[in-house]
């Protein structure tokens, strides 16, 4: 890597791997029709008016591409006929992902995406940079961002857990056979009722297991050798089987954290760990690293998944009760894992009827708290009170408190959330210089 | 309402029940209008009668309904959160905090504007926090958001 400091192109590959398996599809029909085996003479002037189109364009493309790092503002210009040229102040910063598609890794280069805080239509994408030059770049622009010497090394991580790829493997089938499972006892059940239908259903039943193939593949291509990592710009991620992400996620961006054990771990004692993280939809990515809900550890051990759950919310599990005896009437299939609680600072709920979910929020970043009484539940006098974080359902559930119970509830957890928000605005003003993220 | 602070809760305008008695009446009209003349070309006079009456009838538990549903309807600004309570069958309670929100929505369909008002709606992060008051004077609509606006700008808190 030269000095960041001058007007640099992306690499020169980068053509060849943006236009991906469109230019290699195009390539590809246009060396066989070339090679006079198959299709029709006469119709290769077509097939290369394609091919040089789609090949002008990526190069246009990365002609018109360049960025430099120009002190404290990484700069990106692209664009041919509508110029954009976006300005990236180091300071605001929130993560810079390494990401690598099967071709680029291929090819030894990674794109960098450099996401900022608020919207995701400013992120920054330079695609792509030989693999060192990349990261070399995010050291710099970490280190920048820290106020540091450009130059200083990134500093160090530590590991916090790596998924076996077996274990992967294993639960990934696992939930692939509980879904089979489920089917089957379906089709037997249909069987029996009545024969005749077999044949209707069973296309039907061929279509379910079709689908299953892709999702369990997706699951082991995009959560191949995961990797937790801590670093001080906070939760490091590493994980794909052909093409490779590297994401990392400020703490402080964290909405809750939950906890899913599906019926077929259980017995293994081991569950999954999905965390909510603040911020904007963007595109999401055939990788999934534009969601919001992304996962801590595909599959790993209870013990585990609390240590990391404690450590990613700071703070000690709260103490949890169970819903009066009578909650059984209104929910008979949750009514085993049903249980809540909360102290200062944070609030615990958990769900579920075969597989179990328990739900953590961090009071400080509780939206907004809601008191639900259903017809049933007033009958029995219960009430559900939800503790809503920022995204789509994102949400501890006190389910079927006591009615003065969850009156009290609502008071007190408002309360709290307000004192667990002044407190750390509080200590953001004195400890933090404006502009500074962390 | 959970051991209520000072501030007293308030409820939409008496205009709203007139506005929504105006709806189901209405509703119902065409609804027996349809029906009546349906069952008189297909069956026959007695018919319609009887489709009417139904309709007719439907009409009034329409009517108690919605009447309870807007006295249900209350909202308590409180000094650090707003409180809206609601429903008949299902009771939902939201609390609020002004820091938390994140653009306030006033709008008035062309019923609404016919009788002079307007629905509050508070957006937070959450897309589950449904803070939604309809059936506000148009004053009073206007002084709800300016006055939430404010709140929020000052209690601001980040993700």
């Amino acid at each position: 890597m030269t000095d960041p400091g001058e007007w640099h192109r992306l690499h020169p590959l980068s053509p060849l791997v943006r236009s991906g398996r469109a230019a290699v599809g195009v390539l590809a029909i246009v060396g066989i029709s070339a090679s006079g085996h198959f299709g029709h003479d006469g119709s290769h002037l077509l097939d290369w008016a394609l091919a040089a189109a789609v090949v002008i364009g990526a190069v246009v493309n990365w002609l018109v591409t360049r960025w430099k790092l120009d002190g404290a503002t990484l700069r990106i210009e692209t664009g041919l006929l509508r110029r954009d040229s976006r300005q990236l102040p180091v300071a605001r910063i929130q993560a810079v992902d390494v990401v690598r598609p099967f071709l680029a890794r291929a090819l030894g280069l990674a794109e960098l995406r450099v996401r900022l805080a608020g919207s995701s239509h400013a992120d920054g994408r330079l695609a792509y940079l030989p693999e060192q030059a990349a990261l070399d770049l995010r050291a710099r622009l970490l280190a920048a961002h820290h106020g540091l010497d450009p130059a200083t090394p990134e500093p160090g991580e530590r590991i916090l857990a790596s998924v076996p790829n077996g274990r992967l493997l294993g639960s990934v089938l696992a939930s692939g056979a509980s879904l089979l499972i489920a089917l089957l006892v379906a089709e037997v059940v249909v069987v029996v009722v009545s024969p005749a239908v077999l044949a209707a259903t069973g296309s039907t039943f061929l279509v379910f297991l079709i689908t299953l193939v892709p999702m369990v593949w997706r699951r082991l291509a995009t959560e191949y050798g995961f990797t937790l990592a801590q670093s001080p710009d906070g939760i490091r991620i590493r994980r794909g089987l052909l093409g490779t992400v590297a994401e990392t996620i400020p703490l402080r961006r964290v909405q809750a954290v939950r906890m899913v054990e599906p019926v077929l771990w259980r017995p293994l004692g081991w569950c999954r760990l999905e965390i909510d993280v603040a911020g904007s939809p963007g595109r999401d990515h055939a990788d999934g690293s534009g969601r919001m809900r992304k996962t801590l550890l595909p599959v790993g051990h209870r013990d585990l998944a609390w240590e990391l759950m404690r450590l990613v919310i700071g703070a000690d599990p709260p103490p949890l009760s169970r819903p009066p005896r009578r909650a059984r009437r209104k929910a008979p299939l949750s009514y085993h894992f049903l249980a809540a609680g909360h102290d200062a600072a944070t609030a615990m709920g958990v769900t579920g009827r075969l597989r179990k979910v328990t739900t953590w929020v961090p009071l400080e970043k509780v939206q907004s708290v809601r008191m639900v009484t259903g017809p049933a539940q007033r009958l029995l006098s219960l009430a559900t009170v939800h503790v809503d974080a920022a995204g789509r359902r994102v949400r501890a559930e006190f389910r079927d408190r006591p009615g003065e119970e969850a009156g009290q509830l609502v008071e007190d957890l408002a309360a709290l959330c307000r004192s667990a928000r002044r407190q750390r605005s509080q200590l953001v003003d004195s400890a933090k210089p404006p502009g500074q993220l962390r | 309402m959970p051991g209520s602070a000072v501030p007293a809760p308030k409820s939409p305008s008496p205009r709203l029940w007139r506005m929504r008695r105006v709806q189901v009446a209405g509703t119902a009209a065409a609804a027996a209008l349809v029906a009546g003349t349906a069952a008189a070309l297909a069956v026959g006079a007695p018919a319609a009668v009887i489709a009417v009456a139904v309709v007719l009838v439907a009409a009034l538990a329409a009517f108690w309904f919605v009447r309870n549903r807007v006295r249900a309807w209350t909202y308590t600004e409180r000094e650090d959160d707003l409180i809206v309570a609601r429903g008949v069958l299902v009771r939902r309670l939201s609390v609020v905090p002004y820091g938390r929100m994140q653009f306030v929505d006033v709008t008035a369909g062309p019923v609404e504007r016919a009788f002079r008002l307007a629905t509050v709606k508070l957006h937070t992060a959450a897309a589950a926090s449904d803070a939604r008051i309809p059936g506000l004077e148009r004053d009073e609509a206007a002084r709800l958001r300016n006055r939430l606006a404010a709140l929020g700008e000052a209690k601001a808190a980040g993700l």
